[in-house]
């Protein structure tokens, strides 16, 4: 299948066409934001034998709208003490580190905002973004739970970023590509052509299967923190913490936050999707795949990430902070490094 | 300053600026209106300074002048998630300085009604444990439970939690008919939750790590302390005052008393205080099956109350075990119808000043998870 993006082919390679491609993602994001919004709060309850929102709308479908409403009435407030420019600079730049993480995710062979052939170090470079906005909120707030709040989830991101990094270099490798487009073609066929069950090949591949299953678990488990979310949501863990980074912050500014925090869960949920599942092809090989049935195969690929990530949040205690440096360091990356070894063997052998 | 045992860092020797912060009194996990004053080094607690009395009620000095029966509702607002619990030692030891016999049935009632309080109250706490350790899910199961037992004390006593039931010789009124059954139903569903709750947050691996071989309690500093309940029986020290000092009728009940026994760490750490609650809940079960088999269908539960509550000239101190520990109440009577002193010994206050001794060294997360292990209401701490 050939890669291009549709609004060149329509309008022509121009700045129109540009910035319809960066303004395509955006209303994605805001429409993706309320969904997710509204699939928290009803999964939590489904989860919780609650009803949720039950008020706005039927079934309280509307509730997302209700409370970004409800947040842009709040009052803006600063602390007397905090660095005024830091503080409100750093919801947008966290918000500006997720959204421009979209810019380069293939939604379907026919629609890439940006193709560049570096997508997928491009997106862990912008997602480190997302760890000066925590710092400087939680420095800039002059409070010392959002200090202690910042100071983890600095070292905690970072920390999760090496075997983060190497798990999809090692889809790098078995796809030869840094390009997002390249990776996704390269898993083209039926699904136990992706990477999840070792990429395409003859049957021999069966023994690398256990070592690419492993690898997404280990991909599942940095991405849940490096987003912050529970077991390992301890930057902003309430029961001691208050509200970590966020603390302070209220009203829009607090929204920018969550809003951040939902695009980077979409982000971590489309790399694992363009890196094992296959990104925007179909599970069944030909049937049901094209250029518009790309879009419908990703997003519900990553919506479904989406909703593990929500899932687990539900269902799971928070991990200590020394426990999460112990599994990020002696753990995941030994795991990481081994399977990395063997999958670029196996590449080159076969 | 301790060491921490399983990490191989002597944290001690790495000399930097301690900070001070303040938790609470309107910190989300302090359990009501606690402050305290936490010295940090790094995230590792080096100090804790609890500071208490923002709930203070005068509830001795009141007590001195009201009547007798007048005490009951300022019992109740004590431990506020158990005050079936708090009044049962004041007119007992009401009733013993006047020498009332209560007729069975009433004991009956008031057993079956203290432990299903006790119940209530150790679901609550294992819920606000699961919710310091982040566990959101196991706080909804338990207080959707706990629910159905407050149902039951409304229809009995018209108050979901301040009940003012127990009354010094007998009770409010008698409880409606289809009482039996309907306590049985609660038992089965508290049975169905406990084994949930086992799988869901008691033995989940992250759950374990978080809790055991955190805020380790010797025996003997727990006696030192004066603590008692789950706080002191989940150091391993077999101390129930049912079984010890039987009261009431808990002589004619069989059951056990749980103790920890550092299943998964050491023994005295939270994860074995939490234990404790979990294995007390199924023997509060089983002393309510027993008592509801036994409990006389006949009788007038206000036939021993007396008319003019005037106890003679003395003195008695008198103590139950009430969910959170040893609840005794010390009453002076000059023979007028107002006591002339009440001293309340109040399990709460006195588990909380361990606190300091057992945090010390841990990280500032395992703060509070210690401080939620030991179950504290603030109701009871300031009085």
């Amino acid at each position: 299948m050939e890669t291009f993006n549709f609004l060149d082919k329509i309008i022509g390679e121009s700045i129109l066409s540009a910035v319809l491609s960066a303004l395509l993602p955006l209303i994605f994001l805001i429409v993706y934001a309320l969904i997710a919004i509204l699939g928290e709060l009803k999964i939590s309850a489904w989860i919780q034998e609650r009803l949720g929102p039950m008020r706005t709308g039927p079934y309280g479908i509307l509730q997302p709208i209700a409370e970004v409403v409800k947040l842009l009435q709040k009052e803006d407030i600063v602390p007397t003490n905090a660095n005024r420019l830091l503080f409100n600079l750093a919801p947008f730049v966290m918000f500006t580190g997720a959204f421009a993480g979209f810019a380069v995710i293939p939604f379907s062979p026919a629609f890439a905002p940006a193709h560049i052939n570096l997508g997928l170090y491009y997106i862990f470079a912008v997602g480190a973004f997302a760890v000066i906005g925590i710092v400087m909120g939680g420095w800039a707030s002059n409070n010392k739970y959002s200090l202690l709040g910042a100071m983890r989830s600095a070292s905690q991101m970072i920390s999760y970023e090496i075997p983060g990094a190497l798990v999809v270099l090692t889809a790098a490798v078995l796809a030869n590509s840094l390009d997002l487009q390249e990776i996704s073609l390269a898993q083209s066929g039926p699904f136990w052509n992706w990477f999840l069950f070792g990429g395409p090949g003859p049957w021999t591949k069966i023994w690398v299967i256990p070592f690419t299953l492993l690898l997404s678990l280990i991909f599942m488990i940095t991405s849940l923190a490096e987003t912050n979310r529970t077991p390992f949501d301890i930057p902003e863990g309430e029961s001691e913490l208050v509200g970590g980074y966020h603390t302070e912050y209220s009203g829009m500014k607090f929204a920018m936050f969550f809003f951040a925090e939902y695009a980077n869960m979409f982000i971590v949920a489309s790399v694992l999707t363009i890196v094992f599942l296959g990104g925007w092809n179909s599970p069944f090989g030909e049937f049901m795949s094209g250029y518009f049935w790309g879009v419908f195969w990703f997003t519900s690929k990553a919506m479904f990430i989406v909703f593990l990530q929500i899932w687990l949040r539900w269902t799971l205690p928070r991990v200590r902070v020394d426990q999460l440096m112990f599994l990020g360091w002696k753990v995941l990356l030994p795991f990481a490094l081994v399977c990395f070894i063997v999958l670029s063997l196996y590449r080159i052998l076969y | 300053m301790t060491t921490r045992k399983f990490i191989d860092i002597d944290f001690s020797r790495i000399e930097s600026d301690r900070m001070r912060l303040n938790v609470g009194p309107q910190h989300p996990s302090t359990h009501g209106v606690l402050r305290l004053e936490v010295e940090l080094d790094g995230e590792v607690v080096t100090d804790v300074i609890p500071h208490i009395g923002y709930l203070h009620r005068c509830f001795e000095k009141i007590a001195e002048n009201v009547t007798y029966p007048q005490v009951i509702p300022y019992v109740d607002r004590m431990d506020y998630v158990s005050s079936m619990n708090n009044e049962l030692p004041y007119v007992m030891a009401v009733e013993k300085l006047m020498g009332i016999k209560v007729p069975d049935k009433v004991e009956y009632i008031r057993v079956i009604m203290s432990e299903l309080n006790r119940i209530a109250n150790h679901q609550i706490a294992i819920a606000t444990f699961g919710l310091d350790a982040g566990a959101f899910t196991p706080f909804l199961y338990l207080f959707r439970d706990r629910e159905y037992i407050l149902w039951i004390f409304e229809k009995a006593s018209g108050a979901r939690l301040l009940f003012n039931y127990f009354w010094i010789g007998g009770l409010a009124n008698d409880v409606y008919p289809t009482f039996k059954e309907d306590v049985l139903n609660i038992v089965k569903q508290v049975r169905k939750t406990n084994q949930e709750i086992e799988r869901l947050l008691i033995y989940n691996k992250i759950f374990i790590d978080r809790t055991a071989n955190v805020g380790i309690l010797p025996a003997d500093v727990a006696i030192n302390y004066a603590c008692s309940g789950p706080v002191l029986r989940g150091s391993g020290v077999q101390f129930d005052l049912r079984k010890n000092e039987p009261y009431s009728i808990y002589d004619r009940f069989d059951f056990e008393i749980p103790v920890g026994k550092g299943e998964v760490g050491t023994v005295g750490d939270s994860w074995d205080r939490n234990i404790v609650r979990m294995r007390e809940i199924e023997q509060s079960c089983r002393i309510i099956e027993q008592a509801v088999e036994q409990m006389p269908n006949e009788g007038d539960v206000q036939q021993a109350i007396p008319k003019k509550v005037r106890p003679p000239k003395g003195e008695i101190y008198f103590r139950c075990e009430n969910p959170k520990g040893e609840l005794g109440f010390y009453i002076i009577s000059d023979g007028k119808d107002k006591p002339y002193r009440v001293k309340a010994r109040a399990p709460s206050f006195v588990n909380l000043s361990v606190l300091p001794e057992i945090s010390r060294g841990y990280l500032f997360a395992d703060l509070i998870v210690i401080l939620g292990s030991i179950d504290i209401v603030l109701g009871e701490v300031d009085r």
